[in-house]
């Protein structure tokens, strides 16, 4: 099998890791995203804003596939995010994913959960996954809830549950589509503090979100998106404190 | 006590509840005569029941004639089957109590309650006086065999895998024990029969309807059409259609489909056909529960890297599966109960041996008994299946998430 597996030639810090050129999508007739084009270096943290049903989350998914796009190009690491199954398998193993719904497998303890991919994706030892399983609960400040089910964790636990499953496959990039919007108030923080430690550390990441205090502190660059366009990018104080277009204007009025 | 509680025992005072104060007449006010229509339709159903149990005790007891079940008992169980070659029936009993007092050794809970039944039946065997004394030794040996797996079980190394292994390997070493294959002396399918006709098409039916069951269900949800509308056809025609109608076409399609000269006897084209009659309910069922999960799951396993098999194997099938246990024995105890149609094309199963027995002269006019007791087996069985599917629900947490 070794022949088959990709060659990947790891980005290096401020190398480009993301490159999406004109990427179109539709769903039946309805265009969602026209013509996105981004880049993101390895390292880089970007949030992405915009008002709800403008594609955040479609272009976040295409980024692993879980969306098929129509038009445009996808390169993760080098690799041409095409119809080749092989292509698609190799990025998934770079990416991780959190959702706004955690979507742990109930049926497994959190430990299984984390354990799973490493141990049948990258054939890891059963022990060595443990033991990094039990690191990433750690790290992620619930190392007492191995052995429970997702169902006997709050929702903010679950995230973090989620956050470390997602890590076990030590990707490169990690992708949050609004990783806080399900979750009580008072859980919001505990989830946004494991996702700064993540970026202090250094992994490219991409966030859909509303929390705009986040996005002020944490981000390396802002993205609004607004009815399947980019309508502007920029460091959070340019788009925060000096926005060019009117539409950002708007959504930045509407939601601060 | 002290006036000062602490913080938990006050806690726990406020939570304790009420204590019951009901008498029996309490209770009886409460639950039967609290009020007047009510008490009407108590003593009523009382009465009801006191009829209905005199009349089934009496005839029970003095009006029927259990000669007609207990002297053809053998034949009910095994039908036909070659007496000097009764012990490989037996062996195989024999290895089935085995896995069932290691499994109950190993697991407890209700394998453990299904193991006792199995038990005690088999201790009222060793007890009435129609089982014949070497039948009785071999009951003996049974019951020694449950028992010393249960013991045995949890002190074996390994003993999980090789249970399983056990039960995995049962099925194709009873048929061949039970056909010879050349190896011992051969015991024709046509002449199988009774209760062990009946539980080896059940069995047959409902294992392998599982796999085809589950391809069936995913190869409709698949994107390529040629097997999407397959799998559909195939489903929906075989829904359409009556068991029976399946029994005689097995009998006379199958053959036509046969390189010649080459034949497969009347046992097996019956199980083929009740394994794919129950296959398109049970893809429907697997596809009850696939529907029931969330596409996150779907997407989940993906976006960690899963490729597709494991997903199914990890991901997806253990919730869907979970999720229709109740139809999946549901339907299971239907394919049970009909096997009993196999009696129209030709084999001697359970039912066949009643209509048999029923014809014989000698018992003119007790088929009232017969039916009876055959009820009462089908019932054992299939009670005990329900209950073995109620506890797993229990057990796997079926309804909560
Ligand atoms: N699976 C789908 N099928 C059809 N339309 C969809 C699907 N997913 C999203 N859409 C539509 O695409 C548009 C963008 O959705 P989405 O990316 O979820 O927006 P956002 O995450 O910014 O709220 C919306 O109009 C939504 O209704
Ligand atoms: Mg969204």
């Amino acid at each position: 099998m070794a022949q088959t597996k990709l060659q990947v030639t790891k980005a290096k810090e401020g190398e480009e890791i993301i490159a999406c050129d004109k990427v179109n999508k539709w769903f039946g007739s309805l265009h969602v995203l026209k013509d996105v084009s981004l880049s993101v270096t390895k390292g880089e943290v970007v949030v992405i804003l915009g008002p709800s049903g403008s594609g955040k989350s479609t272009f976040i998914r295409t980024i692993n596939a879980l969306e098929e796009i129509q038009k445009g190009q996808i390169h993760i690491d080098g690799i041409n995010l095409s119809h080749d199954v092989k292509n698609i398998e190799a990025i998934r193993r770079e990416t991780g994913m959190v959702f706004q719904q955690f979507n742990l497998f109930p049926h497994m303890t959190i430990l299984k959960n984390i354990t799973l991919a490493p141990i049948w994706v990258r054939k890891k030892p059963k022990a060595e996954a443990e033991k990094e399983a039990f690191e990433l609960l750690e790290r992620v400040g619930i190392p007492e809830q191995a052995h429970k089910y997702p169902g006997q964790l709050s929702g903010g636990q679950q995230q973090r549950v989620a956050i470390a499953r997602a890590l076990a496959m030590q990707p490169e990039i990690m992708l949050f589509d609004e990783p806080t919007s399900a979750l009580d108030p008072e859980m919001i923080k505990e989830v946004l503090d494991v996702m700064k430690e993540l970026a202090r550390s250094g992994i490219t990441m991409l966030v859909v979100t509303h929390e705009m205090g986040f996005a002020r502190e944490v981000a390396d660059r802002i993205v609004l998106f607004d009815e399947g366009e980019i309508i502007e990018t920029g460091t959070p104080t340019e788009l925060f404190d000096n926005p060019q277009h009117e539409r950002t204007k708007l959504f930045l009025s509407q939601i601060l | 006590m002290s006036s000062s509680l602490k913080p938990e025992e006050s806690v726990k005072q406020t939570l304790e509840p009420p204590k019951s104060t009901l008498g029996i007449n309490g209770w009886l006010k409460k639950n039967l005569f609290n009020s007047f229509f009510n008490s009407i339709l108590t003593v009523v159903s009382v009465l009801v029941i006191y009829f209905i149990l005199k009349g089934s005790i009496t005839w029970v007891f003095t009006t029927a004639q259990w000669a007609v079940v207990t002297e053809n008992y053998r034949l009910f169980m095994v039908g036909q089957y070659t007496i000097d070659q009764l012990w490989r029936v037996w062996t195989c009993l024999g290895f089935v109590s085995l896995l069932f007092g290691l499994s109950a050794g190993i697991w407890k809970g209700t394998i453990r309650n299904l193991s006792i039944v199995l038990m005690l039946l088999y201790l009222v065997h060793t007890i009435v006086p129609f089982v014949s004394s070497t039948g009785k030794m071999w009951l003996a040996i049974n019951i020694a065999i449950i028992l010393a797996g249960y013991f045995i079980g949890p002190r074996l190394p390994k003993s999980k895998a090789i249970t399983l292994v056990g039960w995995f390997i049962s099925f194709p070493l009873i048929i061949f024990l039970l056909n010879g294959f050349g190896v011992f002396s051969p015991v024709k399918t046509n002449i199988w029969g009774g209760l062990l006709l009946t539980l080896l098409i059940s069995v047959v039916a409902i294992l392998g309807s599982f796999p085809i069951g589950i391809l069936l269900a995913l190869g409709r949800t698949s994107k390529l059409p040629i097997i999407k509308y397959f799998c559909i056809t195939y489903i929906e025609i075989i829904r359409g259609i009556p068991l029976i109608t399946v029994f005689f076409m097995a009998q006379i399609m199958i053959p036509l489909f046969l390189p010649e000269g080459f034949e497969i006897n009347n046992v097996i084209r019956v199980m083929i056909g009740a394994t794919l009659f129950t296959a398109a309910y049970m893809a429907e069922n697997v596809r009850g529960g696939l529907q029931s999960l969330q596409r996150g799951q779907f997407e989940a396993a993906k976006a960690i890297g899963l490729n597709p098999v494991h997903s199914m194997a990890f991901i997806i099938m253990p919730q869907a599966l979970r999720a229709v246990i109740p139809a999946i024995v549901g339907q299971s105890i239907s394919m049970f109960k009909d096997t009993t149609l196999v009696a129209i094309v030709g084999l001697i199963d359970l039912l066949g041996i009643a209509q048999t027995v029923k014809a014989n002269p000698e018992f003119l006019g007790r088929h009232m008994e017969v039916y009876v007791f055959i009820a009462l087996v089908y019932w054992v069985i299939a009670y005990s299946m329900s209950y073995s599917s109620r506890r797993l629900e229990k057990s796997l947490g079926v309804g909560e998430r």
